[in-house]
């Protein structure tokens, strides 16, 4: 067994750590989160130039070609580093749907570009409050326009293209979803920020009026794609939660060796230590279950729907955890604007719904562990 | 990354996949698969005379121990084939119970600290389950904290006199010997003054009380020492260094990693997978779900946490102290699971008969036998400061007996 990542993969790792902590401290998360731009630029450039943003894209449409392991250790340090792009958006959700289900040219107009930082691409899921199922899609496609308003958009002000998932029938059933793809720089979309718990990385409303339009993958399997694209990107996103996780983690246990209260490491405290060894217990459940994710994402395996609702689920929990006791370690200190504790604080509660709640995905895990069951 | 075996891991594999298929007594295994924590039962049968019957056929093949030295009744397998063999030993290994404080760290102490002689007479029928063997650590006076032990050695000629009280030693009514700690000298700082011995536990003077658990059980011991003489060839390890040989067997704990960690999981899913409530199964309630859902992961992420450590034994790395992750993890979630599925079925979860309980008082026995798997080898507190200061880093306790004498160490909280 080697249930691990390669040496090659742990080198890629340390690569993308290394370049991260120089492109992106916590002064460039802030610049984002402060409002003094939409997402950090030079970062994405760079992030580009490094091959990242296509690491698992195809070589033939200008990716680095290597797989989705890779693009699971790039994830985790994005992760950590909290980086203030729209990675998630055009990496794991419209890159993942495009290399799913997109036509021939439709991966050779976008991929490339995606690869290269020129194309930022997102997913058009939620229609307001709730969770994804085919009942809340409510935005119509009819001869190949647009109708509806999609909130929250990841990234959505600032995308050039987007997945929408559309209305195409009224049968009560999955396939009454399609999904299309808009160029959203072409006109009929009208794209208006909103503010959200993590403005490091923005959230948009998407108005679509009779907006022009053109399908992705076949007419009416558009929910089972979105599945599929969801299932994906839950196990990427799993890891970027799972970056957060750790560094939280060693935010707190570097400040409790530090900080000297009643004339003692806080660190020395046993409170404060069985705080931390849970944090510790929680990241590392969650790391198992993502590397379980990663295995089942990389390999195509049909226990993917099952691994990415439990790595889902694992470093949705550990994230909130290690963020928010994160902050009780470090007291006063820990609710100021100034210390960057709240930063991971907000990405970890935003992340925990970014693809649906938690929730969600526990039902949709138990759902899925039944079907297994009586298969 | 991947699941596979080398080539050579398989073929190992294989080769033990047959035996057993071969060997195992198939008789039991539906009622084996059945058993869970606090509840292992073989009807017809007793559980003692199976497992010492599988255990010596295990022996006669070599299969017994393996990862020990063929010399000393084992295989001598890597440690990753040791794993791959509890894989596929599965529920026949429930029968190892009995075996596991003797073959798991009484048997790796004596291997470390006792003569060759010794250890060629001794090992091959702890291996073969002819002899059990216990623990003497715990006493009254001290369990996490057991350095602060009292049991008195003394010197007298080529033998000393052992005086004093153990307490919660598992097995020690059926076990032929025992691994034994003392304090060989009070007059100094408690770590300094501990010596080890393994002893006959039928020597004059031993004698062994069982204690009535709370869940109604007998399975651990009061045992008490009346000038007990054992001879110094029985030492193990330079008169007051017995703690650094205390280290070598609980340091061997961390090593049956491979072994599963019950969480009660698996009994839970089956169980709300076929409880029926007012308003339909229970596993379409989404109150149900949700805890479901979040003790899949945790079961799921110690599965996994263990297939890592398995991966890194199989690039020849040491376990660790983060290897303290699956007790501390299982033990309060098989406590609430077992809470869980009993609150499920409303007032009749309080019954434990067979007949009146929901699959014959399995989860009623699980809480009842649960709050020991979280003290018993380390609580969970013991664990969590393991973590937090030899995984994270964090300061020590502060520890206020550290260089007093023994002697002068109170003993009393309140006066
Ligand atoms: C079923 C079972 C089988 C056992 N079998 C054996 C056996 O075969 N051989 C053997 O030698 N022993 C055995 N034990 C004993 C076991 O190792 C001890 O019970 C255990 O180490 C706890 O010690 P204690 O009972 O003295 O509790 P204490 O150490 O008195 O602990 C009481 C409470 O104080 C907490 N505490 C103590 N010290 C600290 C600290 N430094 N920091 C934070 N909290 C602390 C504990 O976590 C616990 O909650 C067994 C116990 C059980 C329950």
């Amino acid at each position: 067994m080697n249930f691990d990542f390669s040496d090659d993969q742990k080198q890629l790792r340390d690569q993308a750590r290394r370049f991260l902590a120089e492109k992106c401290p916590p002064k460039a998360v802030r610049a984002v989160l402060e409002g003094n731009a939409d997402y950090d630029r030079e970062l994405w450039k760079g992030l580009a130039e490094m091959g990242f943003l296509g690491v698992a894209i195809p070589e033939e449409f200008g990716g680095a070609g290597a797989g989705h392991l890779e693009l699971c250790v790039i994830a985790e340090e994005i992760g950590r580093a909290l980086a203030p792009v729209p990675f998630a958006s055009t990496v794991y959700l419209a890159a993942e749907a495009l290399m799913l289900a997109g036509s021939e040219a439709q991966k050779r107009k976008w991929l490339p570009a995606i690869s290269s930082g020129e194309a930022i691409g997102t997913l058009a899921l939620f229609e307001g409050t709730g969770n994804p199922s085919p009942q809340a899609i409510k935005l119509v496609a009819s001869n190949g326009t647009l109708t509806g308003v999609k909130k929250p958009v990841p990234d959505g002000a600032i995308a050039d293209f987007a997945i929408v998932a559309a209305r195409t029938g009224s049968s009560g059933r999955e396939t009454d979803i399609s999904l299309f793809l808009v160029d959203l720089k072409a006109g009929g979309v009208e794209a208006k920020a909103l503010q959200n718990v993590d403005p490091s990385r923005q959230q948009a409303e998407l108005t679509f009026k009779n907006c022009k339009a053109e399908p992705l993958g076949p007419a009416n399997e558009g929910w089972s794609i979105l599945s599929r694209v969801l299932d994906r990107a839950a196990v990427l996103i799993a890891f970027e939660q799972v970056g957060g996780s750790d560094r939280a983690l060693e935010m707190g246990r570097d400040y409790a060796l530090d900080r000297i209260a009643f004339g003692r490491p806080i660190g020395s405290f046993q409170a404060v230590k069985h705080l931390l060894a849970d944090m510790y217990v929680s990241a590392t459940l969650a790391r198992s279950n993502c590397y379980y994710g990663a295995w089942a994402l990389s390999t195509n395996a049909s226990e993917l729907p099952e691994a990415a609702a439990a790595a889902r689920i694992s470093a949705t929990q550990a994230f909130q955890h290690c963020s928010k006791n994160n902050i009780q370690v470090h007291g006063g200190m820990g609710f100021t604007w100034e210390f960057d504790c709240h930063l991971y604080y907000r990405r970890s509660n935003a992340l925990a719904l970014s693809l649906g709640s938690l929730s969600y995905w526990e039902d949709t895990l138990i759902d899925r562990m039944r079907k297994k069951n009586a298969a | 990354m991947n699941f596979d075996d080398t080539p050579q891991e398989a073929e190992f594999r294989a080769k033990a996949r047959a035996w057993i298929a071969a060997n195992a007594p198939k008789q039991y295994e539906a009622e084996l698969k059945k058993a869970s924590l606090g509840r292992l039962k073989l009807d017809g049968a007793n559980v003692l005379d199976v497992a010492k019957a599988w255990q010596k056929k295990k022996a006669e093949a070599g299969w017994a121990v393996p990862h020990w030295p063929k010399d000393y009744g084992g295989r001598g397998v890597s440690p990753i084939e040791r794993v791959i063999w509890q894989q596929e030993e599965g529920v026949f290994g429930k029968l190892g119970a009995l075996f596991i404080i003797g073959q798991g760290m009484c048997g790796p102490t004596m291997m470390a600290y006792a003569t060759e002689e010794q250890k060629r007479h001794y090992l091959p029928p702890l291996a073969s389950g002819e002899n059990i063997w216990c623990q003497l650590f715990s006493e009254p006076a001290g369990g996490s904290d057991v350095a602060g032990l009292r049991t008195r050695a003394e010197r007298d000629g080529d033998d000393w006199i052992i005086n004093g009280q153990k307490i919660w030693t598992s097995g020690a009514h059926y076990s032929d010997y025992g691994i034994l700690i003392t304090r060989s000298d009070p007059t100094v700082p408690k770590h300094k003054g501990l010596t080890m011995f393994f002893l006959d536990m039928r020597s004059k003077g031993v004698e062994i009380k069982p204690i009535k658990q709370a869940n109604g059980n007998s399975d651990f011991n009061e045992v008490y020492f009346t000038d007990v003489r054992i001879p110094d060839s029985q030492r193990l390890g330079a008169v007051n260094d017995g703690w650094n040989v205390s280290l070598t067997t609980l340091m061997n704990e961390r090593m049956s990693i491979g072994a599963n960690v019950a969480t009660g999981f698996p009994e839970l899913f089956e169980f709300c997978n076929n409880l029926m409530l007012e308003d339909g199964p229970a596993i379409d309630d989404r109150a149900v779900r949700s805890k479901l859902a979040s003790w899949a992961v945790r079961a799921s992420g110690l599965k996994y946490t263990s297939f890592r450590a398995i991966s890194a034994l199989s690039r020849g790395e040491r376990p660790g102290p983060e290897n303290s992750i699956g007790k501390l993890v299982a033990g309060s979630m098989i406590q609430d699971v077992a809470t869980y599925a009993l609150d499920l079925q409303g007032a009749a979860g309080m019954l434990t008969g067979a007949e009146d309980a929901e699959v014959a008082g399995r989860f009623q026995a699980m809480l009842l036998r649960s709050p020991a798997t979280r003290v018993e080898g380390g609580t969970d507190e013991i664990l969590r400061n393991i973590i937090a200061e030899r995984v994270l880093g964090l300061p020590g306790d502060i520890r206020v007996d550290k260089d007093v004498p023994f002697n002068k160490i109170p003993t009393k909280g309140r006066a």
